[in-house]
């Protein structure tokens, strides 16, 4: 097998993941792979040479499209990672993840005092004020949460 | 403001606070409708806040609350339909308080900006200082803050006001040196249910209480202040003292919460 070659097939239909920094495809994958059903398949390559990144990791799940929800999820945990929709063999939308500038649902508040984090179920909210380095803020106590601090708190 | 109702919610104490608003509603011709201890309500049944917001918003015209979670008021204020005063959200924000604070300090010294503000006390847990402090910078006051090692305001926070308003802030353990060129005092409690060793609050609540001997090098004109209720982080003797200028500050609450309730419900 020559460097080109990939270490899997091509997926038929389904969601390609790449670019994503190293070390952080198994926590994407995790992400996905919470809602996965009978007869969709995911592999996750880890540690790819890159000629950007040095090295990346990339993510396949074929018979599934990603959704909105999980694209805000894996845009906290992988802000260089692009998209590819796989549809007859072929890449039929490619897009690169933003992180948007508001996330809903997503991350769990790392303040424990946050009523959030109460009986009262509440949708988190979280506002993005600076994306690189990412800095957000909860909608509800305030307090300012760089990356690192959320990161663990992906629901 | 006759026949308008405001209900006053608090699952903490207060007395400033609340009495402050019921006095400042009824003076405004209106009437107050008091949620009461909440071991007499139906929160004792198990009924959660929201469900609690949802029925008293069907009672009043206008809600104010203080509750132990940060974000409970904003969160309030989405779920019905009547204006809610945010009074107190856990270690969050105190917003009526800091607007007071800044009336008194107006009223006292004739304007905010250009003073020398400290700020003394447990600064990272106490929620009116980080609301106050915020406020400060933005009308251009310079900032002082004393604390003991470990209760400093934060870093963060600090950055964030330095960015935003380009705040000349200053940070010393020292309380004496913190308060030499001060023209306003704001003092608060150290928490000492804070600390697992109370040797060490009781230690700390005496290098940083405020003496006759502690203002011997202040200016004469110093003003002290402090958003009550004070334990022993004041002594008694200031009471009387020239300085002494909190029980003033109680009564602003009185006029600030007559123009907020005005403001939102005309």
């Amino acid at each position: 097998m020559t460097s080109r070659e990939l270490l899997v097939s091509k997926i038929e239909n389904g969601t390609v993941i790449d670019h994503i920094p190293s070390g952080q495809g198994l926590r994407v994958v995790n992400i996905m792979g919470s809602n996965m059903v009978k007869g969709q398949t995911a592999v996750v390559l880890i540690n790819i040479p890159s000629k950007h990144m040095g090295t990346k990791d990339i993510v396949k799940i074929n018979d599934r499209e990603i959704a909105v929800r999980e694209i805000n999820k894996i845009a906290l945990t992988a802000q260089t990672a692009t998209l590819n929709i796989i549809r007859n063999w072929e890449v039929s939308e490619k897009r690169k993840i933003t992180i948007p500038r508001i996330f809903e649902g997503v991350v769990k508040c790392p303040n424990s005092n946050c009523i959030t984090n109460t009986d009262e179920h509440i949708i988190t909210k979280f506002i993005v004020e600076k994306r690189k380095p990412l800095s957000t803020r909860c909608h509800y106590c305030e307090r300012p949460f760089a990356r690192e601090e959320i990161n663990s708190f992906i629901t | 403001m006759k026949g308008k109702i405001l209900s006053t919610l608090f699952f903490e104490p207060s007395t400033r606070t609340k009495l402050s608003f019921t006095s400042a509603m009824q003076r405004l011709g209106g009437q107050t409708l008091e949620f009461g201890d909440s071991e007499s309500t139906s929160i004792v049944k198990g009924e959660n806040l929201t469900d609690t917001i949802k029925t008293v918003g069907k009672y009043c015209d206008i809600i104010t609350i203080r509750h132990p979670n940060e974000g409970a008021a904003r969160y309030a204020s989405e779920i019905t339909d009547k204006p809610v005063l945010n009074s107190g959200d856990g270690a969050n924000q105190h917003p009526t308080q800091t607007l007071l604070d800044l009336y008194a300090i107006r009223k006292l010294k004739g304007g905010i900006s250009e003073l020398n503000i400290s700020l003394l006390g447990d600064l990272k847990h106490a929620r009116v200082i980080k609301s106050l402090a915020y406020a400060l910078s933005m009308f251009g006051a310079r900032l002082t803050l004393i604390s003991p090692p470990g209760l400093e305001i934060g870093k963060q926070f600090i950055d964030e006001l330095k960015y935003n308003f380009k705040s000349s802030i200053d940070e010393t353990n020292n309380l004496q040196k913190g308060i030499k060129k001060a023209d306003v005092l704001y003092v608060c409690r150290i928490q000492k249910e804070r600390f697992e060793d109370s040797y060490e609050a009781e230690r700390l609540q005496r290098e940083f209480r405020v003496t006759a001997e502690t203002l011997t090098n202040v200016k004469e004109d110093l003003v002290i202040l402090h958003s009550l209720p004070k334990v022993s982080e004041i002594a008694h003797e200031i009471d009387e003292s020239k300085y002494s200028k909190y029980f003033d500050q109680v009564f602003y609450g009185i006029p600030v919460r007559m123009a907020i309730l005005n403001m939102v419900l005309q």
